[in-house]
């Protein structure tokens, strides 16, 4: 792969692209513009999480690429394999040996840690899109903390299903500032960016965006005082590794309607099994 | 009474390249007192509101506001930040079209219920207990809170959008054409309410209109424009049974008996 740079993306770019980083960083959950470059793999699939981790990736990191949980999915096998060819660094699938954890839809059960970093795959950075399709007034909403619609979305839910319905996405205020989409996760994962030790960064390929919540910050999903946030809870135990803490994803089995419940994330899973034998 | 007035604007002039929207108009709303701002098409009526609520920059001129905590501010200098917050909390806007003023792919309760929220509400069962209270103030059946305003009538519609911009209790209200468009029962009715709430309240307001009725009604002051300038004001009686400008007099002349 010596035709390549190490990692894909020119020295220039990758550059660019920290000093986004950089600022995301000083600014937590504020977004920040980069020039976006087209990546070997069609948007939607993680173009601004490739970018972002390209760009922090060094030689001695431990890179980790999850999908919905699993390291076994389509995406989470392509683009490990693009960083391994294009850098040489060791992956894993274990949650503590990773120094660089690339993620889509999920957040891992295993506690972060400090000095690790994750990056997370945005299809939609805006989390005021919805109901403002102007760019410059959604920019000027947030330097002013304009928020009341964000609450007209919670309004919406609890009148129509009784509770807040919003299931992912579930838009958070960082560092009691910037309202942030925390891109579609599990609101389940939402308490884990509340003062994670791990630097969570989000890159937005298509739509041109990068922000980030630095180490220990707060970080609080909106609810409302008489319908506080809560997270899901199920009735079943994961049927693999019987575990009652993490998400569960329903799997059908059979063509006879048999189905069971397993853990989201395969590693943690695997690991508990492998823990009980 | 206090001793100034809510609004005093001076020489507010705005020039959109060669073309003048306004010309050195000047004006004092006291509080309680409801102006009204009649004049053709194009006479630099809603351009005056447009300026005051900060949606266009004036050229020049100057229009001093007193804040709740008696603090006195220019509303066509203060930063946007400023301005904003002082528009959330202190005064409201009544567009002609209620499309403009609501959102209309939220329910009318959420549509009464954001300005609360905007001023940081966070209890859902009194933010929805304070927009049935305003559903039944302007006339609007209470089972139709859950309902998108899509589905309601134009009058409902602009009812809807009163209870919208009062929920807050402004000091000030632009009302620009708030019957436009509305059939003429509907109009009566609608004005009634408004004259209603205006009383109870103490609100002062500036309603722009082309309708001589509708001030006749509601106004205690009325400013006659032409060409961008205030040609004529006094007492809305006085002006509407004595015009002494040539201009009032076409106006008040023009309107077609019935």
């Amino acid at each position: 792969m010596s035709a390549y740079n190490f990692a894909y993306l020119d020295e220039q770019t990758k550059r660019m692209i920290r000093r986004a980083i950089l600022k995301a960083i000083a600014i937590p959950g504020y977004q920040v513009p980069f020039g976006s470059r087209e990546m070997p793999l069609s948007y939607g699939w993680g173009t601004g999480g490739v970018q972002v981790t390209a760009s922090v990736i060094g030689p001695d990191d431990v890179l980790k690429v999850i999908d919905q949980g699993a390291d076994d999915t389509t995406n989470a096998v392509s683009i490990r394999h693009f960083f391994a060819r294009t850098t040489g660094v060791r992956t894993t699938t274990r949650t503590d040996e990773a120094t660089l954890i690339q993620t889509r839809h999920r957040i891992p059960e295993t506690p972060l840690c400090a000095g690790q970093i994750m990056v997370f795959q945005v299809p939609i950075p805006e989390p005021l899109r919805w109901l403002e399709p102007r760019e410059t007034e959604t920019r000027t909403m947030h330097a002013l903390e304009e928020y009341g619609v964000m609450h007209v979305r919670l309004y919406e839910d609890i009148t129509q299903h009784g509770r807040v319905a919003t299931a992912y996405d579930y838009p958070v205020r960082v560092n009691g500032r910037y309202i942030m989409r925390p891109s579609p996760i599990p609101k389940f994962d939402n308490p884990k960016l509340d003062r994670s030790p791990a630097l969570l960064l989000f890159g937005a390929g298509r739509e041109k965006r990068i922000y980030a919540v630095p180490p220990w910050t707060p970080v609080k999903s909106l609810d409302f005082d008489d319908h506080p946030f809560t997270i899901e809870r199920w009735e079943e135990a994961c049927a693999l590794c019987g575990s009652r803490e993490s998400f569960l994803d329903e799997v059908i089995v059979d063509d006879k309607g048999g189905r069971i419940f397993v853990c989201s994330d395969t590693d943690y899973c695997g690991r508990r099994r492998e823990h009980l034998a | 009474m206090s001793e100034r007035p809510l609004l005093a604007v001076r020489g507010l002039t705005k020039r959109y390249g060669e073309r003048t929207g306004c010309v050195d108009v000047g004006f004092d709303l006291w509080p309680g007192e409801v102006i009204g701002v009649v004049g053709e098409s194009g006479s630099g009526k809603t351009t005056i509101l447009h300026c005051l609520s900060g949606r266009t920059a004036a050229t020049a001129g100057s229009a001093t506001f007193v804040q709740r905590d008696g603090t006195v501010v220019d509303l066509l200098r203060m930063p946007e930040a400023a301005r904003r917050r002082l528009a959330r909390t202190d005064w409201a806007m009544v567009q002609q079209n209620p499309r403009d003023g609501l959102r209309m792919s939220v329910t009318a309760g959420a549509n009464v219920g954001e300005p609360l929220m905007a001023l940081g509400a966070r209890h859902y069962g009194e933010i929805r207990g304070r927009a049935l209270d305003w559903l039944g103030q302007v006339e609007i059946p209470l089972d139709r809170i859950d309902d998108l305003p899509a589905t309601f009538s134009g009058g409902m519609q602009q009812r809807l959008q009163i209870a919208r911009s009062l929920v807050t209790r402004p000091r000030m209200v632009f009302m620009d054409e708030p019957t436009g468009g509305l059939d003429v029962s509907v109009q009566a009715r609608l004005l009634d309410l408004l004259r209603g709430l205006v009383a109870d309240l103490g609100l002062a307001a500036i309603v722009v209109t082309h309708d001589l009725a509708v001030t006749r009604l509601l106004a205690h002051r009325l400013l006659v424009m032409r060409g961008g300038e205030i040609v004529e004001s006094g007492l809305t009686d006085q002006i509407l049974d004595d015009p002494q400008h040539p201009y009032s007099q076409l106006l008040v002349s023009s309107v077609l008996p019935p």
